[in-house]
């Protein structure tokens, strides 16, 4: 296809100014957490210190907080991904009464906002004597991320060609072992995407933690820590609080740069696979 | 996410499976799924739909989270009804929707129809970059964009070194830019989620399409209304869902930046949802207002998928071929 000239720079200028938009704010609260005495704001940085990082470290118990989130995230990973691939291999492979029923009711679970159901979520773990412990958060965030997770394994379970199981009955494979020895071993790309998508969901949630946890600063995660930290600290040093989001801020990045990927590629099929 | 594109499958699939076989078996039905389907379910029914249901329960009693409940029927409703600052967040929330799902797929469209007629260097920087926006959390993103909205902060230095330093303020603390302030808010993180579904819908667009149209004599202008937007139908519905719930249900952003302040200048329901339950303690009316949200939501995401239901030809051929394609195996 033969281009114009101006029309590639316009473009290549477009998505510069567009990906410099993109990283502004996170830039502008990286060099503010490098300044020194910002009280001012308005001054020009003339040196750079990492002395920010130590008063929030310090003030904001954010290692604690950061363990908190990898828990919580990596445990729900863990429950919800098992949970979902004998859920989507049933939905995918067997043949059942009430299964357009059940796949029905799990699809609700894909738009159903959460403040539907904190309310009452909050009283029941209350009852359960689970407020404000680790699993106050685990249990929920699983239960949330199943729908997406079912539906998930069963589209990748379903693109697995049928004579392949057949196969392994004829060998007297039970289903467990079909799913053990065939469909696991073809799908750990598709369960390592859908890994990615439910980490950084979980990660990333705030009302759940708000609502859940937010009496016991040892279960906080990352972003309710930053969330109380950056509200108490109003009145002082607004670098402080950048240095703050950042120490939040960097494990995701890190991940995501590693990840971007598997995480992009997720977030498209998850969302236009037909 | 993928409801209608499940749902259609689904029927795609019954009656392929069905017409198609010309003997009618009685299929052998395999009672171990519930088993593995258990674990699933529990999950989903304890923590899920039992709290669901639960709310809609709890929105009919009086009740204030500690003391006997009183059963009240549909008071709370008409509480929530007649309460004119319910009636202010939900326009509040038309706003953000304006600025969460019309701003930003409108931008990532442009960017999407100029990128598509050239060759782009870079491509997976630009998109990786790009979607930054939507992976960081809601609450480093208010944290950095509060600093920006300081009344010493970027913005403010900008605009007085341009001259146009009568126009500086405390832009989240003033009550007529506070609610397009945190709007753009919005619109800076959804962008990112439109332009990679949007660039992955444009790549999947038959190249000799754009051929045709070109052949035809179409400029630039036409060819993005008679072959990308056509071609992005499905893409545009995924987008418009995900970001109109975002809007609708936005508390992150709203919470970490103004916290429905100035006044009452940005407060969206679902900010009330939290202060009735959790600190005023009306949970029945809080529960009936988060009904009603949960209404409002589930249709909203219904009426999207049904205006941008996909007609084409293209889309009904490929469904024909693997509801073909099921029949047989």
């Amino acid at each position: 296809m033969k281009q114009k000239r101006s029309e590639q720079i316009i473009g290549h200028v477009i998505l510069i100014v567009g990906a410099l938009l993109a990283l502004y704010p996170f830039v502008s609260i990286l060099l503010l957490s490098l300044t020194p005495s910002a009280k001012g704001g308005a001054t020009a940085a003339t040196s750079v210190t990492f002395e920010n990082y130590l008063t929030a470290w310090t003030r904001g118990s954010f290692d604690s907080a950061l363990i908190s989130s990898a828990i919580v995230a990596l445990a729900v990973v863990v429950g919800a991904g098992a949970v979902s691939i004998l859920g989507g291999y049933a939905l995918a492979t067997m043949k059942f009464r009430g299964k357009w029923l059940l796949a029905g009711i799990l699809i609700v679970g894909l738009v159903v906002p959460y403040e539907g159901l904190i309310i009452p979520l909050y009283y029941q773990l209350e009852g359960m004597g689970l407020l404000n412990t680790y699993w106050a958060l685990i249990l929920p965030q699983i239960a949330t991320s199943i729908s997406l997770g079912v539906f998930w394994m069963r589209t990748f379970f379903m693109s697995v060609p049928a004579s392949l199981l057949e196969a392994a009955r004829v060998d007297g494979a039970s289903r467990f072992g079909a799913l053990m020895k065939i469909y696991l071993p073809i799908a750990w790309p598709a369960v390592g995407t859908l890994s990615v998508l439910i980490f950084l969901f979980t990660w990333n949630e705030f009302l759940m933690p708000l609502v859940l946890v937010s009496q016991n600063p040892d279960v906080q995660t990352a972003p309710l820590s930053l969330s109380f930290f950056a509200g108490s600290q109003r009145t002082t040093d607004p670098a402080v609080t950048a240095a703050a989001a950042v120490i939040v801020a960097l494990p995701i990045l890190i991940v995501y740069v590693f990840l971007q990927r598997r995480f992009i590629s997720g977030i498209v099929a998850g969302a236009v696979k037909e | 996410m993928s409801a209608t594109s499940h749902a259609s499958r689904a029927r795609t699939r019954r009656n392929g499976g069905e017409s198609a076989s010309p003997v009618r078996r009685r299929p052998r039905l395999d009672n171990v799924a519930y088993l593995y389907l258990i674990p699933a379910f529990a999950f989903y029914g304890i923590f899920m739909l039992r709290p669901i249901a639960e709310s809609i329960w709890i929105s009919f009693f009086d009740w204030d989270g500690i003391t006997e409940s009183v059963w009240t029927g549909w008071d709370n409703y008409a509480a929530v009804i007649n309460n004119p600052l319910i009636w202010e967040a939900l326009l509040h929330s038309l706003v953000f929707i304006v600025f969460y799902a019309l701003l930003p797929s409108v931008l990532a469209l442009i960017f999407v129809a100029v990128i598509s007629r050239i060759r782009v260097y870079g491509l997976t920087f630009f998109r990786a970059v790009l979607f930054i926006p939507y992976v960081l959390s809601t609450v480093v993103v208010a944290v950095a964009w509060r600093w920006i909205y300081d009344i010493n902060g970027p913005l403010n230095n900008f605009l007085d070194a341009i001259g146009l330093g009568f126009l500086t303020r405390a832009w989240i603390g003033d009550f007529t830019t506070a609610l397009p302030s945190v709007g753009l808010i919005g619109t800076w993180i959804m962008f990112g989620l439109g332009f990679v579904l949007f660039m992955a819908g444009a790549q999947k667009i038959p190249f000799d399409l754009y051929e045709a149209a070109r052949l035809d004599g179409a400029g630039a202008v036409r060819e993005f209304f008679a072959v990308t937007l056509p071609g992005l139908r499905g893409e545009i519905s995924v987008a418009l869902v995900l970001m109109i719930t975002a809007a609708l249900r936005n508390f992150d952003i709203v919470w970490n930046t103004t916290s429905g302040g100035p006044g009452t200048s940005t407060t969206v329901p679902s900010y009330y949802v939290y202060q009735g339950a959790f600190m005023t303690r009306d949970v029945g009316g809080a529960s009936a207002l988060a009904v009603l949200l949960t209404i409002i939501i589930l249709a909203a995401v219904g009426l999207t998928m049904y205006l941008l239901k996909e007609k084409e030809p293209r889309q009904r051929t490929q469904l024909r071929r693997r509801a073909r394609k099921e029949g047989s195996a």
